[in-house]
């Protein structure tokens, strides 16, 4: 069987980690290609449905990332996904999610080699994990799980 | 029904070396909804637009994805195509194969396969885009100057000159900034103050500006072209109205033994006092810390004396509102002082002084009148010993950066000594002389060859006290590390150029980011090194970062000219991505429950409560309502919301999901 190619959804915000992706591109440093990142305006925006409805659509892996604290294009949104994070971490458990399922992190517009650490290593984390089966053995009786591209 | 155009770059050898972009113009041709989809050599050259405009037209697309660069590179480029062609151009969006895929995965299956999947996505968002519309937002037509220094009076005259009004605002009962302190400037040892008070006095009799010195920023909200600041015009207890600027009161006030700010402690001023002769505006300020009358209760010489009647002990602090455009932060710099330095004595030598004292020193308006004389006993010194990179460079003092002028300030410094001193001695320890400019190396050279300044290359580890002498230990490296100590009668330390006090409390009462110097950031450090990432707001000098006095006027003269640009528009247009909440039909009205979350949560204070009533005026609810010019579309609040009543244009929930569901 060939080894299991985790699958990874980055929820990144425009101006710091998107703009960092970017860098790592100019700068051409290789990455796995696990990762899909999802461009929104800011950390702000993302509201945690989001989350789970990734994980609900198989992702073994989600990646939460933006500005620095300090440095938020919006001034506060990252604090409040923070705060919301801090929330969010402990219906994880409840609702059956492996917490180390999900990175947060804050790459800056000039880190382009920190998002290109950070897809490895949590691509690194995610297949010793293996894949997010909990919520596909869910699924009512009979009924097939959507199948993913 | 979608019908949707997807057009994949090759970016010459960009994105083609490592991904099929023909597998991916096919696959993507299989989408539902895609109606076309093609693959080309360069999409942005002329020919590539043409093939969208083009495939616009014959195929009726509703919905344009450019598999290309980053939307950061190249979304204006597409979407201004797309509106040349009659789409929408909000219609238009990019999926990002260069810099998230071709630059950074090997060449094989998984990545076009990756690239694929990126086109899908965007394909899924595109479907659902709705044809969006630019947000006209009017544009006051006066510039805010915080800061009266060099940067700031230059860039409050450039604005003024094209004729627009400006507001320039000053905390120091002067204005002028530190460059109103120096004694020569380098490299052409001009007289500083000789170029700068005409200026000064320009900037306040300009028609155009209105100065408000002793005055601060309390606020300012708003966004571009319709700022609201409200400036705290702090109590003078002089009506500068009547105030005639006789000087009389400095003349008569008990309390002198205050150490003067202007002459960097070197002298000494009254409780009321002018900082210096040539202020402007030239009336005084009471100290209300110092002042007797204030800390005592009895006094009133000043009073008693003021023929002109104009000192009021009981006025009160102003706050004055005024409606500007756009800003100019100008705010400057500080320096670290001596006492920052343990193994220089912690500033308990008397005779070891900073730059911007030496300045005074060997200024003519200065506390010496420009004679050479060291603080501690008034003796001209013999020895002198100029220490660069005090605290710059050294990532042990948390300083990291290189301050800038003061390689070229010593120079100058030693120069001036010598000048005044002939038979005196000058040594600099300096780490690396940079001497970059216009005339610059060869100031330094001057200092070394014609004025026989000497210079030591290496590091001060130690001053302290023998003998009445400061004993200076250092290393001469380009003698291999030859221990030195020179007997010196004062010592000068080149002093780490750090941010303005106050300038972090500044950047966040206006929105703008700043390092972790709390220099104030630019919003691109080649390309936009004037604006900030806050529309309408601009930096300029030494608050940016360190920079000499050419550097800030032209930083300032660019900010003024970016202002001017914006104010050269009688309309602004922005990006209609912004929040919105949904209005449906009686009796729902909204879905919104007007918990008002969103309204703590927005960091713009861009939501408003709206109150909708019946005919007779009942009222039924209390709805939330985006202010359009105000919001940012951050999007914060959309995740806030419970009942899932607001929604940001451009990033809705139904796009993001879309894009979920489609990996």
């Amino acid at each position: 069987m060939a080894e299991f190619e985790p699958k990874i959804i980055a929820f990144v915000c425009n101006w710091c980690t998107y703009a960092g992706a970017d860098l790592t591109g100019t700068s051409r440093i290789k990455y796995a290609t696990n990762v899909r990142a999802i461009r929104l305006p800011c950390t702000g925006r993302i509201d945690f449905m989001l989350i789970l409805k990734a994980f609900a659509q198989g992702a073994d892996g989600v990646i939460v990332s933006g500005c620095h604290p300090g440095d938020c294009h919006y001034t506060a949104g990252n604090y409040h996904a923070r705060r919301r994070w801090i929330l969010f971490r402990k219906l994880l458990d409840y609702v059956g999610i492996d917490v180390r399922r999900i990175t947060f992190s804050w790459v800056s517009a000039a880190e382009g080699a920190k998002w290109a650490d950070l897809v490895n290593s949590v691509t690194e984390e995610i297949r010793k994990l293996g894949p997010f089966e909990e919520y596909r053995k869910l699924l009512p009786l009979g009924q097939e799980p959507v199948e993913v591209m | 029904m979608s019908r949707i155009g997807v057009f994949v770059c090759h970016c010459g050898e960009n994105i083609a070396g490592t991904v099929d972009c023909a597998e991916v113009a096919r696959a993507s041709g299989e989408l539902p909804g895609v109606v076309v989809s093609m693959d080309y050599k360069y999409m942005c050259s002329d020919p590539g637009q043409g093939l969208i405009k083009q495939a616009i037209k014959e195929k009726r697309l509703t919905g344009v994805v450019v598999a290309a660069c980053s939307p950061r590179m190249h979304e204006p480029t597409f979407r201004r195509a797309c509106a040349e062609a009659g789409l929408n151009p909000f219609l238009c969006e990019m999926a990002n194969l260069r810099e998230h895929c071709s630059w950074v995965h090997e060449k094989g299956e998984t990545t076009t396969q990756k690239a694929i999947d990126l086109v899908r996505v965007i394909v899924e968002k595109v479907k659902r885009n709705q044809p969006l519309y630019p947000i006209k937002v009017p544009v006051t037509k006066t510039a805010l100057v915080l800061g009266g220094g060099v940067a700031g009076i230059q860039a409050a005259l450039d604005i003024a000159n094209a004729g627009h009004k400006v507001v320039l605002v000053e905390r120091e009962p002067s204005i002028g900034g530190h460059m109103a302190q120096l004694s020569e400037t380098f490299p052409t040892l001009d007289c500083s103050q000789c170029i700068l008070t005409p200026r000064m006095v320009e900037a306040a009799q300009h028609p155009n500006i209105t100065l408000y010195t002793y005055s601060e920023l309390e606020s300012l909200e708003g966004f571009i072209g319709n700022f609201k600041a409200r400036i705290r015009k702090k109590a003078r207890s002089v009506d500068e109205k009547l105030c005639n600027g006789c000087g009389v009161c400095t003349q008569k006030c008990p309390t002198r033994k205050i150490p003067s700010e202007f002459n960097a402690a070197l002298g000494m001023r009254t409780a009321i006092y002018v900082p210096f002769p040539q202020a402007v505006p030239n009336k005084p300020v009471i100290d209300r810390e110092h002042c007797t009358f204030f800390t005592k209760g009895k006094c009133r010489i000043c009073e008693k004396f003021c023929q002109a009647k104009a000192i009021r002990f009981d006025q009160q602090d102003e706050i004055i509102e005024i409606p500007v455009g756009a800003v100019v932060a100008a705010t400057g710099y500080d320096i670290k002082h001596t006492d920052f330095f343990p193994e220089y004595g912690y500033g308990k030598y008397k005779d070891v002084i900073d730059g911007l004292q030496f300045e005074r020193l060997a200024s003519a308006s200065g506390p010496t009148l420009g004679a050479m004389k060291r603080p501690s006993d008034g003796k001209e010194p013999e020895t002198v010993v100029f220490i660069a990179c005090a605290g710059s460079r050294d990532p042990a003092k948390g300083i990291e950066y290189c301050s800038k002028i003061c390689c070229m300030y010593t120079a100058k410094h030693a120069m001036l000594y010598k000048h005044k001193v002939h038979h005196g001695k000058a040594y600099v320890f300096y780490m690396d002389i940079r001497a970059g400019g216009k005339m610059y190396e060869e100031f330094v050279r001057r200092a070394i060859e014609e004025d026989g300044v000497n210079y030591v290359r290496g590091r001060v580890s130690r001053i302290y006290e023998e003998d009445g002498k400061l004993v200076v230990k250092g290393a001469d490296t380009l003698l291999g590390a030859r221990p030195i100590e020179i007997k010196a009668d004062m010592v000068v330390l080149a002093t780490a150029v750090v941010a303005s006090p106050g300038a972090e409390h500044l950047a966040q009462k206006i929105k703008v980011g700043y390092d972790r110097y709390c220099f104030l950031s630019e919003s691109h450090p080649k390309l936009r090194p004037v604006e900030t990432n806050t529309a309408g707001i601009m930096v300029a000098g030494a608050c940016q970062a360190p920079k000499d006095i050419p550097e800030s006027v032209a930083q300032a003269s660019a900010a003024a000219a970016k202002v001017c640009g914006l104010f050269a528009q009688d309309e602004l247009s922005r990006e209609p991505v912004v929040a919105v909440v949904n209005r449906c039909a009686p009796p729902v009205y909204s879905t919104c429950v007007g918990c008002f979350l969103c309204e703590q949560a927005c960091p713009y204070q861009a939501i408003e409560r709206e109150e909708i009533k019946t005919r007779d005026g009942r009222l039924i609810k209390t709805v939330a309502k985006v202010n359009a010019g105000v919001c940012q579309g951050c999007g914060t609040c959309v995740a806030l919301c419970r009942s899932k009543s607001i929604d940001l244009q451009g990033f809705t929930n139904e796009q993001v999901y879309a894009e979920l569901l489609a990996l």
